[in-house]
């Protein structure tokens, strides 16, 4: 990224909805297409992931993580007034967690029923 | 780099638009059934319009193998009387919702729904939707039938909805769609209907499109037309500052193009008067916080001290153990499943945490926050609120149970804490929708007047889904949609050639296109739409009066004709936006209409007239469907029992068999 300071507008809230790992994304634009809003555009460079234009367009539904193939590689965030009170209680210790905190627990693998 | 405002930050020039811009180019589709709105209702009515030999085109504002409000999944489908296991007829569900509907709802659609919803959720599993525990992992729970392996929610001893693993309704609907030869049109929002002769109130023969992506024209001309598209989700409150559109039930697209091009050729609507309120941008993550309904029905919920509250049945009677939240009270029939659309009438009445919950918390008897505890349910009714409901439902497979187990939360050891909100908040059932500000209104059940075929007042015109008066839920909108399907492709077997009008063509294109021509320094689409539900609020909000009725409608008028008309739009996508707000501005002046129409309150209607206070006189226990005709609106009287009177036959059953088309 250019050190050059820009005239550029705030971001749009929220700002991200989701996010790309530029390692695991081959920019194939599935999700781009599964998007109800049309939240992401295709990136004007080939095999590069998304850029996510309209970001207050999202329904946060999740399906273009659904659809991905790419483990990993699109991850959706719920926009942070909602985030920050998404928190849960540890019955057995009484620990507080919550989405978003810094050292999180370990993920739980099970998957939902099939 | 995934943000516009990382990618703007480098030493390159802004990007193009990323597809081709062919602004005004026409294309010409010819079909034997066009259904407006790839959602649940539409992909049905396509299937089964196809099935019966027709060629079936569909107009998809999204994309249709997983846009829509069924979109990202279904948990439950309500009124399945017919499956083998029901103890409820279809005429006691019908019964029983129209009657919590306080007789304003759509007895045709209902009566549909309960004959047709197993069949339709049969058809669903054959096109690869599970629908039963095959692999038995939750044998010998209270809610599964061991023989068929189907399983049940909110009442587990009448048994008329079935837990469903729907996380991929939409795309097994696409395929089916897909294989059998349907033509989709994705990312086109339908912009007018087409009429014989150009006239308000003729035959339907067609729609206008304009394609998203690319500015597109079409011009789609069909034998029979249906309309199955949602109803619109942002005309009182808008804005996407706090959340974007999460917080709302229905995605950003829903904006009522169903109600205004039918209202704009002249078909009839009902109920448009009705409405509930919203917390807007305040409300949480969908289903995705601590609380004992819907999805979550019949969860522990503690308080900060780890202090349980009580669950008690409809007349306020303790229930001792977890299973008894999930049977009828003694004497009591049946209960009446979430996701009706109506809160149900006192026979039908569920079982709930205590009623008075809000003064308990007031007095401290419980603590906040509160939490949502499964671990002290069953494991495998643990398993199928969370594993199974909130692992296949819409707007909780990826954003709850996914985003959840992966930031470690166990149903197992986890309580998910309830949101904190003032104590009479939680007289609501609903805590994920926050605290609701009585004048931000959220669209109710208003919608397009039909007949037994699901034919609306116009020839040639049929509807399904929540584009019908009084629809509620996917099941609703899948069944209403197989019928409609059905009946419009047998009306295009008899029905003459589609004759578009050129003038009514050229009208409508340069309506559409006109935001493209304005001063790039004009107001864009998201200032107009909060505009447009600022008159809403005030002056169609909680409270009307003739008074400030009118004034909202000379404000809407003045909205078109000087902000609308300077709005302009810098691509497609934005084209589309900017349709959208005349759509709302449209839908906002069919609402003013009706509430002008009723000069009554309406409890039954969540309807208050400061000038006519008196709440549901007799006299006006009725519709008022109200339509255009030569651009005039024009109101009439419609028994709320409508459907069971001539020219119709006296009983629900004989009035299907008649008309069913099976």
């Amino acid at each position: 990224m250019s050190d050059k300071v820009y005239m550029v507008p705030n971001p749009p809230t929220p700002n991200k909805a989701v996010e790309f790992d530029p390692e695991i994304c081959n920019g194939c634009n599935l999700c781009v297409d599964i998007c109800r809003s049309d939240v992401m555009m295709p990136n004007p460079e080939k095999k590069k992931p998304p850029i996510v234009l309209y970001p207050d367009e999202c329904w946060f539904c999740g399906c273009c993580v659904e659809e991905c193939n790419r483990p990993g590689a699109i991850k959706m965030l719920h926009p942070l007034n909602q985030s920050i009170v998404v928190s849960w209680k540890r019955k057995g210790t009484g620990e507080y967690f919550r989405l978003g905190m810094k050292n999180p627990p370990p993920p739980n693998t099970r998957p939902p029923v099939r | 780099m995934t943000t516009w405002q990382e990618f703007i930050q480098r030493d390159a020039p802004i990007p193009e638009w990323p597809y081709p811009i062919r602004y005004g180019e026409e294309n010409e589709i010819t079909a034997d059934v066009l259904i407006l709105g790839g959602g649940i209702a539409g992909c049905h009515a396509a299937i089964n319009a196809a099935r019966r030999g027709a060629k079936v085109v569909v107009v998809e504002k999204g994309m249709t193998k997983r846009s829509g409000s069924g979109g990202a999944g279904v948990d439950h489908w309500l009124g399945t009387c017919t499956n083998p296991c029901s103890k409820v007829t279809p005429e006691e569900y019908t019964e029983a919702v129209i009657d919590s509907a306080g007789g304003y709802d759509c007895g045709p659609l209902r009566y549909i729904n309960a004959k047709e919803s197993w069949d339709t959720l049969l058809d669903c599993e054959q096109m690869g939707v599970q629908i039963r525990d095959v692999n038995d992992e939750l044998k010998g729970a209270d809610f599964r039938d061991e023989e068929t392996k189907l399983m049940f929610a909110y009442d587990y001893e009448s048994r008329h909805t079935i837990r469903v693993y729907g996380h991929n309704m939409k795309p097994c609907l696409y395929n089916e769609m897909k294989r059998l030869g349907v033509e989709i049109y994705d990312r086109v929002m339908a912009t007018s209907l087409l009429t014989e002769g150009g006239k308000q109130g003729t035959r339907v023969i067609g729609a206008t499109g304009v394609n998203m992506r690319t500015g597109e024209f079409y011009i789609f001309k069909a034998k029979a037309t249906a309309i199955t598209m949602a109803r619109p989700g942002r005309l009182w409150v808008f804005s996407t500052e706090l959340n974007g559109c999460a917080s709302n039930f229905t995605d950003l697209n829903n904006t009522g193009e169903g109600l205004a091009i039918g209202w704009n050729a002249g078909a009839e609507f009902a109920t448009m008067v009705q409405a509930g309120s919203t917390s807007g941008g305040f409300a949480y993550v969908q289903l995705g916080v601590g609380y004992p309904d819907n999805t979550w029905k019949g969860c522990s919920i503690v308080d900060a001290n780890g202090k349980e509250v009580p669950w008690v049945d409809r007349d306020g009677r303790e229930l001792k153990t977890v299973p008894q939240r999930f049977q009828p009270a003694p004497g009591q029939k049946f209960i009446l499943a979430h996701g009706v659309g109506a809160a149900p009438r006192y026979e039908n009445q569920w079982n709930l945490p205590v009623h008075d919950l809000p003064e308990r918390i007031r007095k401290g008897e419980f603590v906040l926050p509160l939490y949502a505890d499964l671990t002290r349910l069953s494991a495998t009714e643990r398993r199928a609120i969370f594993g199974l409901m909130v692992g296949n439902e819409g707007k909780t497979r990826i954003p709850v149970y996914d985003t959840y187990t992966k930031a470690g939360f166990d149903p197992d050891k986890d309580m998910l804490q309830a949101p904190v909100m003032p104590p009479e908040a939680y007289k609501s059932r609903h805590w994920p929708d926050g605290m609701a500000v009585p004048h931000w209104r959220r669209f109710g059940r208003g919608g397009l007047v039909i007949d037994w075929d699901l034919r609306t007042s116009l020839e040639g015109l049929y509807a399904g889904g929540g584009s019908i008066f009084g629809c509620g839920a996917h099941a609703s909108a899948a069944s209403s949609g197989r019928y409609a399907g059905r009946k419009a492709a047998d009306y295009a077997h008899t029905a003459a050639e589609p004759v578009a009008d050129r003038k009514q063509v050229d009208n409508e294109k340069t309506r559409a296109y006109a935001p493209l021509k304005q001063s790039k320094g004009g107001i864009g689409w998201k200032e107009l739409n909060a505009g447009i539900s600022r008159i809403m609020q005030d002056y169609c909000g909680q409270y009307k009066s003739e008074e400030t009725l009118k004034v909202g409608l000379r404000l809407l008028r003045e909205l078109r004709e000087s902000e609308a008309a300077k709005c302009y739009a810098a691509n497609p996508h934005e084209l589309g936006r900017t349709l959208e707000c005349q759509t709302l501005i449209t839908v906002g002046e069919m609402v003013i209409h009706a509430s002008l129409a009723r000069e009554a309150s309406s409890a039954l209607l969540n309807f208050s007239r400061l000038d006519y206070p008196k709440v549901d006189p007799p006299e006006w226990h009725q519709f008022l469907p109200m339509r255009l005709e030569d651009s005039k609106v024009k109101v009439r009287e419609l028994p709320l029992d409508y459907h069971l009177k001539p020219p119709y036959a006296p009983t629900y059953e004989e009035n299907y068999k008649l008309h069913c088309g099976l």
